[in-house]
């Protein structure tokens, strides 16, 4: 066993959730782990780290962005919202939606997914089948919760209109 | 029969941890939990005076605010488990819905097999969870007629309370907590006819529907506790490889990074032990990670760096061609393909793929004082993560605290208690809380991998179209290689699971396996051995009725041949089926008609199609249950496969929630697509090529059919699994559509080798 004595971090000032934080971590660590092991906020996923499954997206500023391979220090200043912060209490059209037709099994993706399709139904509020399709193809569903996904996320859209 | 153990409050404070009052039942199981009868408990239970709660037994905790806890004891991996067990009892209970609370139960004895595979927790489990719920209410009951002096047969339970029709008086189960002191566990319950069920087979919504949408669910690799380090291990690249040299300067100069662990050796044959390697243990994950890249270590590959999936392809064909060893025959087969007016012959082959839950394996541990040791754990096995980890420290199971966490996803990756070994050996070699979280690399390289077939068929038709020879050759690396070095091929439970329990009624016919040495881990995936054997048979089967002339819908009922029930032992075979009783879950052929004719049915089998579509159907047993699958495909301009619907009929005997049902068919359709289109592990000197869902890609929304169709068969009979059984068809339906559709056979997968995708 050996033990490392070096280390180099920096306080980064960060808003998740519309809350204030300072985070002294180094400031080429992916905002996923920044947020989990840092932040302490764990909603968020890790499935791959190579931005492939969109287990980890958070919105930045609104904009739909996969934590996994974006640097925390490119988040410094901007609004980061988590699934824990994507409503006040979890009542957000599309959560409401994926309840009502029970589309998790075993919830992993789950939050990637609520956040990928809340950042859709935000810049286009009627999309067609193939734009869901098109904008969900980033978000594995390992337990094949795709039919339903489609279904919740037009509920969705049918509430929000 | 059932063994009652009494265990005191105290006993069971101090076995837990857990609050609750009362006297406390466990229930043994009987033929080490893998009984194919159900065991009612009887004994006596008590409730200290003052208590908050009482347990009639371990799944039960009655609160005298009215709450009824109910212990889950299996692990919920997207099967619905947690919403679905505590149906059951909450039914037979008389429990409102609404005040009913699910706890996650630890890995322990005391609550039967705890082991989340094969499809079981139903199947092995309703009769004990039905007697649970009868039997804590036929004690509130008798806890009400105690205290009000009226003979229990004049009391009723319902909607959770207690009533006295003769008087009008009622008591909610929580006022009658105090009064269950004393009270005798009853010898035997009544169970309630089907006709009165409030919860079995209503599509309840999930009982984590909320915290699955909000973020709050908590998986094994989000446990975090104080002080807490976290791992990344470097394992050896090829399986048995051992390390030469290390050199951990850089990755120690790295933030973050605390300390550097070489992991022990691994011994063969490999069970659930680590694999070795070197660990980096650092504040983060992200730092652990890099400090893990920065190592340089030189390995010593062992015997396995020969391993090359496409020479050992090769091999395994060749052995499929050759005599193999018998697993079952009747008639003469080599006779009557000698005599058949026509033979076809066809080889198969499906690779190693990973099962690539979404969350990759986690485990947290942390030192006990008395050298045992807390895990927290994803895990489809507590109660092997106790023996594994017992095992590793030297100190008895029972000091061995296993926590099971909600799994992001299981698919058989883990029912292996490896990963948990390795956070409670480094919890000890560093003195810290551990949590070890695997990259997604490492989760497609370094798993216990879905093995590699070659299958050979060989059917003779005779002049009136039919089948009269039927011989089948089937050759593949164990999951027993991963438990004995003397494991050389194929065994018994493997063969049953598709091969031996072939329900044609073809006079002649001969079953085989034939040798092959594993060079990687080989593990459970979803449906096991049914997932190649099933493409093989449905396939090889869409190819007899081509052959004769006959659509592949009436052919499949022709094999399928007249109603009976199928022994596989009476010609021969050494046959499971899937630990319970053929008298209670008998291979019927009448099944496998009934969901043939309705799943054609309900795809409009003959139907008018679209230029360039077709229908493909295959139907296999699995797990007590059996599923017919009808795929409408097409090719794309540009020679890709579409899958535009996808059809089931399940019968499953009786169902806890339909819509937990629908829910496995739907995800079995897409697991089934996966890994027809995109699965394939390879491996090069050793070590598997892919590493990650670019190189091993599985199906994406933009893939998926836009509708999977689900039927559930109203039958009358006990019930079978529900996680696995919709898998198997998948591939061969979606093989014999596109043969529909183009006249081209695809006998090996993935498809995208074939320029499918």
């Amino acid at each position: 066993m050996r033990t490392s004595k070096s280390g180099s971090v920096m306080a980064l000032d960060l808003t998740i959730n519309g809350k204030a934080h300072t985070l002294d971590v180094d400031p080429a660590m992916p905002l996923l782990w920044a947020i989990r092991d840092v932040a302490g906020l764990t909603g968020t996923k890790y499935g791959c780290g190579k931005a492939l499954c969109g287990a980890c997206v958070v919105h930045l500023d609104g904009q739909p962005v996969r934590s996994c391979n974006f640097p925390v220090s490119a988040a410094a200043g901007r609004a980061i919202t988590t699934i824990e912060g994507l409503s006040e209490d979890g009542n957000h059209p599309v959560q409401r939606a994926w309840r009502a037709l029970n589309v998790p099994q075993c919830g992993y993706c789950q939050s990637g997914q609520i956040m990928s399709a809340a950042a859709l139904l935000e810049r286009n509020p009627e999309p067609s089948d193939a734009d869901i399709d098109t904008a969900m193809s980033g978000n594995i569903c390992r337990c094949g919760t795709y039919t339903r996904i489609r279904q919740a996320i037009r509920k969705a859209a049918e509430e929000l209109a | 029969m059932s063994r009652i153990e009494r265990i005191s409050r105290r006993e069971f404070l101090d076995r837990t941890g857990r609050a609750g009052g009362g006297l406390v039942l466990a229930l043994t199981l009987t033929a080490c939990g893998r009984s194919d009868r159900e065991t009612p408990p009887a004994g006596g239970v008590t409730a200290s005076s003052g208590s908050t709660s009482v347990m009639p037994n371990v799944y039960v905790n009655v609160r005298d605010d009215d709450t009824v806890e109910i212990h889950c004891h299996r692990s919920e991996m997207g099967q619905g488990i947690r919403t679905c067990m505590p149906q059951i009892i909450a039914d037979e209970m008389e429990a409102d819905w609404e005040r009913v609370a699910v706890i996650q139960a630890p890995g322990d004895e005391k609550y039967g097999d705890q082991n989340t595979d094969g499809s079981s927790s139903i199947r092995l489990h309703f009769d004990l969870l039905r007697t649970a719920g009868a039997s804590a209410r036929e004690m509130l009951v008798m806890a009400a007629a105690a205290s009000w002096g009226v003979p229990a047969v004049a009391l009723v339970a319902r909607e959770h309370a207690v009533h006295h029709e003769a008087s009008g008086r009622s008591a909610r189960f929580g006022e009658l907590v105090a009064a269950a002191d004393g009270i005798e566990v009853p010898d035997e319950v009544e169970f309630k006819s089907k006709a009165d069920y409030r919860y079995i087979g209503r599509s309840l919504d999930l009982l984590d529907n909320d915290i699955m949408t909000t973020g709050k669910a908590v998986y094994g690799i989000d446990v975090a506790i104080p002080e807490m380090l976290h791992a990344s291990i470097e394992r050896p690249p090829v399986l048995g490889g051992r390390i030469r040299s290390v050199d951990d300067q850089a990755a120690l100069a790295i933030a973050g990074v605390r300390q550097v662990v070489r992991m022990p050796e691994l011994e063969a044959p490999p069970l659930y032990k680590p694999l070795g390697g070197v660990a980096v243990l650092a504040d983060d994950s992200w730092s652990a990670m890099r400090g893990r890249e920065a190592l340089a270590i030189e390995w010593d590959h062992g015997e396995n760096a020969v391993y090359d999936s496409a020479v050992y392809r090769r091999e395994l064909t060749e052995t499929a061609n050759r005599k193999g060893k018998p697993a079952l025959e009747r008639g003469d087969v080599d006779a009557a393909l000698a005599n058949a007016d026509r033979v076809v012959e066809a080889d198969y082959y499906a690779p190693h793929l990973a099962q690539a839950p979404m969350e990759p394996p986690a485990a947290t541990a942390r030192m006990t004082g008395d050298g045992g040791c807390e895990i927290w754990a994803c895990t489809q096995d507590p109660q092997s993560v106790r023996q594994t980890v017992g095992a590793l420290l030297g100190v008895d199971e029972g000091r061995v605290i296993v926590h099971v966490t909600l799994l992001g996803g299981g698919f058989g990756r883990k029912s292996k208690a490896d990963f948990s070994a390795e956070a409670a050996f480094l919890a000890r070699e560093t003195g810290r809380p551990v949590k070890v979280t695997w990259t997604r690399e490492d989760d497609i390289r370094n798993g216990y991998l879905h093995t590699v077939s070659a299958q050979h068929l060989k059917g003779g038709i005779d002049a009136d179209g039919n089948t009269s020879a039927w011989l089948h050759r089937s050759v593949f690396p164990s999951i027993g290689s991963t438990f004995s070095t003397e494991a050389t091929g194929p065994g018994a439970g493997e063969l049953g699971l598709g091969l031996t329990d072939n329900p044609f009624a073809i006079e002649n016919m001969r079953l085989e396996s034939g040798d092959a040495k594993a060079h990687l881990r080989i593990g459970w995936l979803r449906s096991v051995s049914n997932v190649y054997h099933a493409f093989a048979v449905c396939g090889f089967a869409d190819e007899l009725a081509h052959a004769a002339g006959v659509d592949p819908r009436d052919y499949l009922l022709r094999l399928t041949g007249p109603v009976r029930q199928i022994d596989p032992a009476t010609d021969g075979a050494e046959y499971g089926n899937y630990g319970q009783s053929l008298d209670t879950h008998p291979i019927d052929t009448a099944r496998y008609a009934a969901v043939v004719e309705k799943v054609a049915d309900l795809a409009g089998w003959g139907r008018g199609l679209p230029d360039g579509h077709g229908l493909g159907i295959a139907v296999h047993r699995s797990f007590l249950s059996t599923v017919g699958t009808v795929a409408e495909v097409s090719v794309d301009g540009s020679g890709r496969l579409i899958v535009h619907e996808l059809w089931f009929a399940v019968d499953a005997g009786l169902v806890v929630n339909p819509d937990r049902v629908a829910a496995q068919m739907e995800g079995a359709g897409v697991f089934g697509m996966s890994l027809a289109l995109h699965g394939e592990l390879t491996a090069k000197e050793g070590r598997v090529v892919e590493g990650n869902f670019d190189t091993y890609p599985v199906l994406r929304i933009n893939e998926a059919p836009k509708a999977i169709h689900v039927h559930i068969m109203d039958v009358d009979a006990p019930p079978g699994g529900i996680g696995e059984p919709g898998v198997p068809p998948v591939a061969p339906a979606i093989v014999n559509a596109y043969f529909a559709a183009t006249g081209r056979r695809i006998r090996e997968l993935p498809l995208r080798n074939a320029g499918l995708v």
